[in-house]
């Protein structure tokens, strides 16, 4: 019989691994997430290293999502009025990590004080033991006032914070530097912004261990295609060796996918998209799935039920040992 | 190998006699080199040497077409492993597996095949049904294909069973619309393979390994089949990506001929959500065909959405229509914004005023599919282009006021438009799509 030699690539560089969460040392967590690693293209562990498998976050809110989709607030009922609750209803769900969006906080929507947010924070950790994001209300000068008094109370906690902007990020890795925590820097769908974020990041004198990359999500049918090739060719420049290029990345999944109108109601949509929760949950899994593919460590999810599933194709796409079929074939 | 242009050249008569087009042998020898003519155009080869050129000049993944008609499918013809590099060209085809034995089986071929969905201004489907012997009977099997041709006419067809005694049955019905043979394997090959080639119809080679597929391509081609599809008969999303890829990497970089084929993926799971995953994996993944179970318009939209994404061009990203666009249910005193038909642009601002829960009417300029910036830079996007957009969309009359948002980054044509638009006011917008809702809550609000 003909025997066909393996074409396996062998890279040159590697992504750094990053961990969420410290146990000791001003951490309080039960466990910790680490994430990065990879000395291959996602999945291919037939020849390169995985060491660490991608984690699956659960977004909570510092107040009821009134405005999220039935769907989900059917799911997460009256727990998703306190964020203490929801972060054990979602750990619960599987949550690896939290993502704790500080939305309250935002002017126009409560104007909550650096000293609430602390406070909620206080109230989720105390809650469970897994790692945790927490990101300000997305307007600059709330989220330096915020997240630096987050990352002040929590000094040790090893949490992420978010987001770091190019416009917007040195008060927040400052905060992070003197507490010992992990910052995301978010960068709008383009190579060179992610790149260039992470330089003036690691500029400033954090670790590049401490950082994430958010190369921005978009969802099935709202500009995946774009995150997704970003992130191929991130990641390949990654393995290729080029050191700005090598951090783990963030996908906030269940935002995007939940915010379009496949996932947001049940009413006025044509009867050929199926059922409203079966579509919405498939959106989220195959958003999420989709960019595993091309090189998410951490995505971010909503709904219960694709949380257990996204869960369950990391499994098996991280299943031990190598294909049968190619387990005697020599490489090239 | 592939052969490099000056190898060609060597091959050829070296006449320059432009019968095929080229000014010259060389510049004709330099486009088979990149695979960018056939090498049939050259009246003058010789035999030897077209057999010689005829390897190096076929596309390295072989297109092969699937049924006839207007629904006929054609898959492979892949020239990069990821879609930046250039772009994948022949979408995944999305086929439901139906069993022979099913009770339902001409309503589940039905809803399947008649499926339908509209997305971004076209008309989306699924490619075709793949019928399985289940039952264990030819005469089952060819019923069933009976029952299944009538129910779906010119719906293309994969007949799957090992039976060749099965599918020379189901030929007899439906070999005249090229269906798919599936599957050619170690035990049945000859017989699969004769009858490919009298039915002159594509044929599934399967085996579980690179070295059976390899050995199974060389024996049903020598038998005269050349439309071929490889299944690796994988089962679980880890070993379904590696033999993709390796397939894939052993077509495009090591040119390998023999397993140059398009890949059929069976992604039927028992759960739902399970299917989908695996769906979503195989079409970003290299699959050329992608067996469904579940006939369910809940997941048929979300993959033939995924599908779409993946396979479009991206250095010819989609346009949206430029038109005028409801975001939510806007009435007469709700904002009117203004920004390009570049599909992204188009999707962030949509985006960001869907989050803000305010109604908009947003008016989309045709700018070559060019985001605001870049559009602005070469032109397209300028105040009279602003100014013919509002006035042909009809907008004024469904408004109470004539106030229109323009895109912070054309914040220098706010006079100019002002002018072209008696009457109405100019407001000049954030830059960013992020910056929207802040927007609309206080600028707007306050005007």
């Amino acid at each position: 019989m003909a025997t066909v030699e393996i074409p396996r690539e062998k890279w040159s560089g590697t992504v750094r691994e990053v961990t969420l969460g410290a146990t000791s040392d001003g951490g309080t967590r039960t466990s910790t997430v680490t994430v990065g690693g990879e000395a291959t293209l996602p999945f291919l562990q037939f020849e390169g290293a995985m060491p660490n498998k991608p984690a699956v976050a659960v977004e909570i809110h510092d107040c009821y999502p009134e405005d999220w989709s039935p769907a989900l607030l059917a799911a997460w009922g009256d727990e998703a009025r306190d964020p203490a609750s929801w972060a054990v209803k979602a750990v619960a769900a599987g949550a690896e990590l939290l993502a704790l969006q500080l939305r309250a906080c935002h002017p126009d929507r409560g104007d909550r004080t650096a000293a609430d947010a602390v406070a909620t924070v206080k109230a989720v950790l105390g809650a469970v033991g897994v790692p945790l994001i927490v990101y300000g209300p997305g307007v600059a000068d709330k989220d330096n006032e915020v997240l630096v008094a987050v990352a002040d109370a929590t000094k040790g906690e090893r949490i992420a914070l978010a987001n770091c902007v190019d416009k917007n990020y040195r008060t927040i890795v400052a905060g992070a530097l003197g507490n010992g925590h992990v910052v995301i820097g978010q960068s709008p769908i383009d190579v060179n912004m992610a790149k260039q974020l992470n330089i003036l990041i690691n500029d400033m004198g954090l670790d590049l261990e401490r950082v994430l990359v958010d190369p921005t999500t978009g969802a099935l049918g709202y500009g995946l295609e774009y995150t997704y090739s970003v992130m191929e060719r991130l990641r390949l420049a990654a393995l290729t060796g080029d050191s700005m290029t090598q951090q783990p990345m963030i996908c906030t999944v269940g935002e995007e996918s939940w915010r379009q109108k496949e996932s947001r109601s049940p009413d006025g949509v044509p009867a050929e998209w199926g059922d409203f929760e079966t579509r919405a949950v498939i959106w989220e899994i195959s958003t999420a799935i989709t960019l595993l593919q091309s090189g998410a460590d951490i995505v971010t999810l909503r709904h219960p039920a694709a949380i257990d599933r996204v869960k369950q194709a990391i499994d098996e796409l991280m299943s031990a040992g190598i294909p049968d079929a190619l387990a005697a074939a020599p490489a090239i | 190998m592939a052969l490099s242009g000056l190898q060609i050249y060597k091959l050829l008569p070296q006449t320059n006699c432009k019968e095929c087009g080229f000014p010259t042998c060389l510049a004709f020898a330099m486009k088979l080199a990149q695979k960018g003519t056939e090498l049939a155009k050259c009246p003058y080869v010789t035999e030897e040497t077209r057999t010689q050129l005829d390897a190096a000049s076929a596309p390295p993944i072989r297109l092969v077409t699937v049924g006839t008609g207007d629904r006929a499918f054609a898959v492979g013809n892949e020239t990069v492993l990821f879609r930046h590099e250039k772009t994948f060209v022949h979408e995944t085809a999305l086929l439901v597996r139906v069993r022979d034995d099913a009770t339902d089986l001409a309503e589940r071929a039905k809803a399947a095949s008649e499926y339908a969905v509209e997305r971004v201004g076209m008309t989306l489907a699924l490619n075709g049904l793949l019928i399985e012997a289940h039952a264990g009977d030819a005469a089952t099997f060819v019923k069933a294909v009976e029952t299944v041709h009538a129910a779906c006419p010119g719906t293309p067809l994969v007949l799957s069973s090992g039976d060749p005694a099965a599918i020379e049955g189901a030929l007899a019905i439906v070999g005249a619309e090229k269906p798919l043979i599936h599957a050619a394997t170690a035990d049945n090959w000859q017989a699969m393979a004769d009858l490919a080639k009298k039915a002159e119809c594509p044929l599934a080679i399967r085996a579980d390994s690179l070295d059976g597929l390899a050995e199974l391509s060389a024996q049903v081609s020598g038998a005269g089949v050349l439309d071929i599809v490889v299944d690796p008969a994988t089962h679980n999303l880890r070993d379904g990506l590696a033999m993709a890829t390796l397939l894939r990497r052993l077509a495009l970089k090591k040119n390998m001929r023999a397993l140059g084929f398009p890949i059929m993926a069976y992604v039927g799971r028992d759960d739902l959500y399970d299917e989908a995953a695996q769906a979503s994996s195989a079409i970003c993944k290299y699959a050329g065909l992608v067996v469904l179970d579940h006939v369910d318009p809940a997941l048929f939209y979300p993959l033939i959405t995924l599908r779409q994404n993946i396979y479009t061009d991206p250095q010819k990203p989609i346009q949206v229509e430029p038109k005028l666009y409801q975001v939510g249910t806007p009435g007469p005193d709700s904002p009117l914004l203004m920004t390009t038909n570049f599909s992204l642009t188009y999707f962030s601002v949509s985006g960001e005023v869907e989050g803000s829960g305010k109604p908009c009417w947003l008016l989309v300029a045709d700018a070559d599919g060019q985001s605001v910036l870049t559009a602005w830079a070469a032109g397209k996007f300028d105040a009279l282009k602003i100014a013919k957009t509002v006035k042909d969309s009809g907008i004024e009359a469904k408004l109470s006021h004539k106030k229109l948002v323009i895109p912070g980054h054309v914040a220098s044509l706010s006079g100019e438009c002002e002018e072209e638009l008696p009457g109405w006011q100019i407001m000049v917008g954030p830059r960013e799509a992020a910056d929207i809702p802040s927007y609309l809550k206080t600028a707007w609000a306050a005007s």
